[in-house]
């Protein structure tokens, strides 16, 4: 029955959507802003990525409520699995000399690589969040194969808050500074296709970086101990 | 064809959006209704990005200093969906942990058993 009912319901709102969608053109240009950010992004921010001038740039208020929302799902994580009365850890089965050492000899290389994407992110594909996302990859990686080893909670905290601080701190002085609206460049752009260039996004975009790093290895963390 | 050419991205995206939908409403594991919510996502990602294409055009990233300027695709809905995919990850992580705390709590998954017991 209930069954039924779903498919009735989906059907009335993919009917809908059909019906909406048919009117889109596939594959036309639609926005104005879009051609805009294209046209003249370079001159305006310095970053050859344009998704990275409307991530950190044009909409960098926006970004900061994403962090904040990260931020907050980690807070709201952590809060919501630790009311549970803490199990006595028993001894934990070592992982074999191959895993351990392969685990150890991978880690630095990740960090590494996701260190280069957050620092290129005004140049290249990716930025802040993706290298975030491989930093805490490599944090797992050391979970799944040296199991004994645990994370500080104390300094993903601390790294956590001073990155966030940054962000903060950078655009307040944008804010003071460079113009009338938070985030604005104060710094200079530096040429195009340098990698010192584009003014305050390759240091936001390395807070943010540490950030999402330090947020998602804390999550990757307490959902770890937990399974124990 | 042409039809099918024009709309396959859009098919694909709304083809996740109702798998997703249906696995939320159908089933009882909470694990597969959070499931259902990440297809869900990313169907959701895939038309916003769809809807930000342009024919032939190149990722908004420019390689060399004056290159000719091959079309571009609209860089705001990537920037949306760089936002989503955040958000959807926090949205998982805070809905896998209350999932394990209503598994502690009441000893199953099932929804429909959960909702019997009443704490």
């Amino acid at each position: 029955m209930k069954r039924i009912i779903s498919f009735i319901l989906l059907a009335i709102v993919a009917l809908g959507i059909t019906l909406s969608l048919l009117n889109i053109p596939f594959g036309m240009p639609k926005t104005k802003v879009g051609e805009h950010y294209i046209k003249k992004g370079i001159q305006e921010t310095g970053a050859t990525n344009i998704v990275t001038s409307v991530v950190l740039n044009y909409r960098g208020f926006d970004t900061l409520g994403e962090v904040t929302v990260l931020f907050v799902s980690a807070i709201g994580l952590s809060a919501v699995l630790a009311t549970r009365e803490k199990k006595i850890a028993e001894k934990i089965e070592s992982a074999s000399l191959v895993l351990y050492t392969g685990c150890r000899f991978l880690f630095p290389l990740i960090l590494f690589f996701g260190a280069y994407i957050f620092i290129h992110g005004h140049l290249t594909p990716g930025g802040g969040f993706q290298g975030g996302a491989i930093i805490a990859s490599a944090f797992l990686l050391m979970y799944l194969g040296c199991r004994e080893r645990r994370i500080s909670e104390k300094r993903t905290k601390i790294a956590e808050s001073l990155s966030g601080l940054v962000f903060i701190v950078v655009g307040l002085i944008g804010l003071a500074v460079g113009g009338y609206y938070f985030l604005s460049n104060f710094l200079p752009k530096g040429t195009p296709f340098s990698l010192l260039s584009a003014g305050i996004i390759p240091i936001i975009y390395i807070a943010i970086g540490f950030k999402v790093g330090s947020e998602l290895a804390f999550i990757i963390d307490r959902l770890m101990r937990e399974s124990e | 064809m042409s039809f099918l050419n024009n709309y396959i991205y859009y098919i694909g995206a709304f083809g996740l959006i109702f798998i997703g939908l249906y696995i939320i409403l159908v089933k009882r594991n909470l694990i597969k209704v959070i499931i259902g919510l990440s297809i869900l996502d990313t169907g959701i990602n895939l038309f916003l990005i769809s809807i930000g294409y342009i024919s032939k055009g190149t990722a908004p990233i420019f390689e060399k200093v004056e290159a000719k300027l091959a079309p571009m695709v609209d860089p705001v809905p990537q920037a949306l969906v760089l936002t989503a995919i955040v958000i959807g990850v926090a949205v998982l992580a805070l809905a896998l942990s209350l999932a394990i705390r209503l598994y502690h709590h009441y000893g199953t998954l099932n929804l429909r058993k959960i909702r019997e017991q009443r704490w």
